[in-house]
């Protein structure tokens, strides 16, 4: 594997539910790159299509749901289309999914250590001891505080945050080249979530993690990531430098999403508000998506805009980006 | 005890509110219990001992983690349930010393609007009948008048009134928030608790509600007790804002004072974790250690066993809340040591 190589790249991939009532497009060729190291933000209001890029990428998208189009390159190899037993050696292994609620992804009758070290031993021909002395570790890792004595308790035993931390340390084990962490903090308290943001953001340095942050949430993107794609109705509609993004948004979603969020000098005034909600990705028509929302929509807006590249580094796709505006 | 500066009363007053949840022991709990095993009933001090004072017009913000007993408060001030120990006054009455018609308006002029706008409205009610039940059963207004004041109280919320005949299922989650807001107006009230309400819902919309709330306190002249584990949300919308931690108030202080100088140490630890746009690659230096169960609580400070700057009496007894000058009031002992030195 080269330098210079991506850890993952994503082009144009498209992942379509085809149900009775129509084809739902909830991912509608998105393209982007990790690198090694890196923190990625997919940021969304729901339905927009963060979470299906998730699970496309771990191969998990079950019928009616169908990855239509596009690849995704893992170290050089595409996942589309590989057979499930090679997939089964990467899903885990070489990628591993945090999920928003932990009590989803741990088996509420089985100890800690059983799940932990059937994590290990479904990956690695090693012995038991060796095995419970890695889940061990990775429990430390994650600042879980009397690691020995913990692996031998049931998921009820442990406090959200807790459980959180097993969930990721579960997702360390196998040392992974990418996470995909799917709102993993949103369900938790604010002296938790930066718990867990801090073994997050450690991970990333220490051990060259790529990562992608799925969230709604752009405060905590803000502090945690490196790039950031914005998503609307299964597209990416800007991409960029997390900076960059945050301070000079192109696209006018990226802008009225950062107006609302609630912020020191906006204290008591109204919030820039977003008209209307988010479209049914069934109903979708041609053209952009949200330009029934959009102050900025015009007749041009009618037909699909194409990704353009205003400045080095980010792309928007839009018609009347906010490019003026410095 | 805080010296009133208004010369009118307090729209609403908590004195020393205490809520104990006692979970019983069932049969065959009690069994066991006297046949020697170590089961007990287990006693939850959801509230200890809160004070507030709510000035009409404000907006007072309540913010803690989970299980800090700040929905109970709530809950207690809506009148949903009653306190263990302390008093309610509304517009310096004793509620619970009410005669009961005066407490059923009482009642009426203090509304509650919910976190979530799928579970608190009934599926098999339309929307004309969720909004405009309660004004004609408490003769706000009579039943002719009814279709004009649901069509003006929907569209002071931002719903569209000739979707009067529908149920709550055939909206999204950002409109069923308006129809929890408009029922609560519906009654004409003076005072709103808002729980949690807007953490359910997505940014966009979020903005749109807390929009909504801006609008309608000046409308209506309304007070609000916000309550919100999200600080952003909380200082954005709070005049004054009480920092609660397993059942007490730790620090209660005017907005802006708060968040420029907060004096507790949780506080201080709470709002250093907040995250915000403006911070990019955080350096996230977290409190340790996680909320311990209310079930039993540590000795002396609630907060001691996480506080970095904790010493000798913070483990052996509570400290109280104190005022701090101005309106801060902050329950910490190295404000002792601090006023000793200044004196």
């Amino acid at each position: 594997m080269s330098q210079s190589q991506p850890t993952l790249q994503i082009e144009d991939l498209k992942t379509h539910f085809l149900t009775k009532a129509g084809d739902v497009k909830a991912v509608d060729g998105i393209s982007f790159n990790v690198n090694k190291g890196e923190v990625l933000g997919l940021v969304g209001e729901s339905g927009c299509g963060k979470s299906v890029t998730g699970f496309s990428i771990m191969g998990l998208i079950d019928h009616p749901g169908k990855i239509v189009g596009g690849r995704i390159i893992f170290n050089g190899t595409d996942l589309v289309g590989l057979a499930e037993t090679e997939m089964r050696k990467i899903r885990g292994r070489k990628i591993a999914l945090i999920f928003q609620d932990p009590m989803m992804t741990l088996n509420p009758v089985l100890r800690i250590d059983t799940q932990m070290i059937e994590a290990i031993q479904a990956h690695e021909n090693v012995s038991r001891k060796v095995a419970r002395l890695r889940a061990r570790d990775a429990l430390g890792q994650v600042g879980i505080p009397s690691p020995d004595e913990r692996l031998r308790a049931y998921p009820h035993q442990f406090s959200g945050g807790m459980r959180q931390r097993v969930a990721i340390a579960i997702a360390l084990l196998n040392k992974p080249d990418l996470i995909i962490a799917d709102e993993p903090t949103t369900a938790l308290d604010v002296t938790i979530q930066a718990q867990i943001l801090y073994e997050a953001q450690k991970l990333c340095r220490d051990t060259g993690t790529a990562m992608i942050w799925i969230t709604h949430d752009l405060t905590v993107v803000a502090g945690l990531a490196d790039r950031i794609c914005v998503m609307y109705a299964g597209r990416i509609v800007e991409k960029g430098g997390i900076d960059e993004v945050l301070d000079d948004p192109f696209h006018p979603y990226t802008y009225g999403l950062i107006g609302s969020v609630p912020s020191r000098n906006k204290r008591g005034s109204p919030l820039y508000q977003i008209p209307g909600m988010t479209p049914s990705l069934l109903k979708l028509g041609s053209g952009c998506a949200f330009r029934e929302r959009c102050s900025r929509a015009d007749e041009a807006c009618k037909n699909m805009p194409q990704a353009t590249k205003p400045k080095p580094g980010r792309e928007v796709r839009c018609f009347h980006p906010h490019l003026e505006t410095s | 005890m805080i010296v009133a500066q208004n010369p009118s009363p307090p729209i609403l007053e908590l004195r020393g509110i205490s809520k104990r949840f006692l979970k019983e022991l069932d049969f065959a709990g009690r069994m066991a219990e006297r046949l020697g095993a170590d089961i007990h009933e287990e006693l939850v001090h959801a509230v200890d001992n809160v004070s507030l004072k709510i000035q009409q017009g404000q907006v007072v913000g309540l913010a803690g983690e989970s299980g800090c007993g700040k929905s109970t408060l709530g809950r207690i001030v809506a009148g949903i349930l009653d306190p263990s120990e302390g008093q309610v006054f509304y517009r310096g009455q004793d509620v619970a010393l009410m005669p009961a018609a005066q407490a059923q308006a009482t009642a009426l002029k203090i509304q509650m609007i919910f976190q979530d706008p799928f579970a608190s409205l009934n599926p098999r009610m339309r929307v004309q009948d969720i909004i405009g039940e309660a004004p004609v059963v408490h003769g706000i207004i009579s039943r002719k008048e009814r279709e004009d004041y649901l069509d003006e109280i929907m569209l002071s919320c931002g719903l569209d009134p000739s979707y009067k005949r529908r149920y709550p299922h055939q909206f999204s989650g950002g409109q069923r928030q308006r129809i929890g807001i408009a029922r609560a107006l519906a009654v004409k009230p003076e005072f709103i608790v808002c729980d949690e309400s807007v953490a359910a819902l997505d940014v966009s919309i979020q903005a749109q509600i807390l929009n909504l709330f801006i609008e309608l306190r000046e409308k209506f002249n309304l007070t609000y007790l916000f309550i919100s584990h999200d600080l952003g949300v909380i200082e954005h919308i709070s005049d004054h804002i009480a920092i609660m931690y397993l059942g007490r108030i730790v620090e209660s202080a005017p907005s802006e004072a708060l968040f420029e100088n907060p004096n507790h140490p949780y506080t201080d630890a709470l709002l250093r974790e907040v995250p915000r746009l403006e911070n990019r690659h955080a350096e996230f230096a977290p409190i340790r250690g996680e909320v311990p169960s209310p079930l039993a609580p540590p000795a002396g400070c609630h907060f001691h066993p996480r506080c970095p700057r904790a010493f000798d009496p913070c483990a052996k007894s509570a400290p109280q809340l104190v005022t701090l000058g101005g309106e801060r009031q902050s329950a910490c002992f190295l404000n002792d040591i601090s006023m000793s030195k200044n004196g």
